[in-house]
């Protein structure tokens, strides 16, 4: 089983989009431009195998992420500026 | 709410003991509020066995119905009377295949190999969509089927855009975008016929509209005080719209685009409504439905002798490439 990740256009980055079945890394690209981009929708694909990846834990969610959600300051709509250089 | 009616169900399954673990119930209680928050829930989420179930067999079943589905019109890939027609069915029949794909592939998510999904398929355990089960005896099924069939499919499927199984959604938001395509070049080829062909290819579309106009009907499932799982799909999030509510949704559509290809539907019944704005039509004949359904279709032997044959004959070219696959890992180890 293989993860497949595609390039919409030149300058953007590689997303998710699905997984596929192949014997092997070649036929793995094959497919995904076959099953995944039969209508231009990418530049380039990726494969992983799935079992390669690495993922956090589902379970621990609101403990892993949301350390992130009081520290306010590290958006820059925090900082109130006088209207003269606000848009700086 | 959902507890309630998945403990019947489980107690029916009587796979399970009725009593939990205050864990469990926690988790329970944690997965109906996120369903009540319209939250999507990802394959390693937890989730109730009643509802990773339900799922398993929706989607897989959604995706048999996608192979199969390539069958019929598959059927008229080398008579299509111009290349153009040809280019085009191929590239809709190409796009089933990826179709099924893509939901074998969400299937798997919940724990499934696609191995054990195409076995309750070729063994008859799992069902696919009736409509499949009639047979394409001239050039314009084809075109009905993309009309009709599948433009009564994405009645169905958009409101699965918003399913609360993330996996499931993903790829029906894929799946859309492309069916789309499906319905107009179904349209545009019975236009043609309308509009350019001669007495008896207008007879011959009219013919094939006859015949799948009432099947079409069947396909969004039995009535709504007719189908009890409906109830539970619904609280879970799974189901959006009732079968009822999307069948008449995809009669009022059809009846306006009948008129302007210029054939009838065979429902003497047929009529408009002033009272609730929407087009009446006549009593659905659901023996037909439960026999398809059950096995004795014009063609449900025909199509999974297809599949098992098809499926069959394939194995010795995934043999090769799984033994070319090791070969060239070895040679890459040397
Ligand atoms: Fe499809
Ligand atoms: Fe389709």
């Amino acid at each position: 089983m293989w993860e497949v990740f595609v390039r919409t256009k030149a300058g953007l980055d590689h997303k998710h989009c699905g997984s596929l079945h192949a014997a092997d890394p070649k036929m793995a690209v094959q497919m995904a431009r076959d099953v995944y981009t039969r209508r231009q929708e990418g530049s380039s694909v990726w494969v992983v195998r799935s079992d390669q990846i690495v993922a956090s834990d589902p379970n621990d969610k609101d403990m892993y992420f949301d350390p992130a959600e009081d520290k306010v300051y590290r958006h820059p709509t925090f900082y109130k500026l006088p209207d003269s250089v606000d848009h700086m | 709410m959902y507890t309630q009616a998945m403990d019947t169900m489980r107690d029916e399954g009587g796979d399970k003991p009725a009593l939990r673990t205050a864990e469990e119930a926690q988790l329970q209680q944690r997965f109906d509020n996120r369903i009540d928050a319209g939250d999507f829930i990802e394959a390693k989420d937890w989730m109730p066995e009643n509802y990773r179930k339900t799922l398993l067999r929706q989607i897989s079943q959604h995706a048999h119905s996608e192979i199969v589905g390539m069958l019929p019109e598959g059927n008229w890939i080398t008579r299509a009377p111009t290349l153009k027609r040809k280019a085009i069915l191929l590239a809709k029949v190409q796009d089933e295949g990826g179709h099924g794909l893509y939901l074998y592939a969400a299937a798997e998510t919940l724990g499934s190999s696609r191995d054990q999904m195409l076995d309750a398929l070729h063994t008859g355990k799992a069902k696919y969509s009736s409509i499949f089960n009639y047979p394409t005896l001239t050039w314009a099924d084809v075109g009905a089927i993309g009309w009709l069939v599948d433009g009564a499919a994405i009645m169905n499927q958009v409101p699965i855009c918003r399913c609360s199984f993330a996996p499931y959604a993903r790829a029906m938001v894929r799946i859309c975008r492309e069916e789309s395509f499906h319905q107009r070049q179904g349209f545009d080829s019975l236009l043609v016929m309308m509009k350019q062909g001669t007495d008896a290819q207008r007879a011959m579309v009219q013919e094939a509209v006859n015949r799948w106009w009432w099947p079409c009907l069947m396909m969004f499932g039995p009535p709504d005080d007719q189908s009890p799982n409906s109830a539970q799909g619904m609280r879970w999030g799974i189901k959006r719209v009732s079968n009822d509510t999307l069948r008449q949704k995809f009669v009022d559509a059809a009846v306006q685009q009948a008129e302007v290809l210029g054939v009838t539907f065979p429902d003497p019944d047929l009529r408009w409504n002033e009272a609730n704005q929407h087009w009446d039509y006549g009593t659905i004949d659901w023996s037909e439905f439960w026999r398809v359904v059950g096995g004795d279709g014009p063609c449900n032997r025909e199509r999974l002798a297809d599949r098992v044959k098809a499926w069959e004959d394939g194995e010795w070219v995934r043999e090769a490439a799984l033994a070319h696959a090791r070969k060239s890992e070895l040679k890459e180890a040397a």
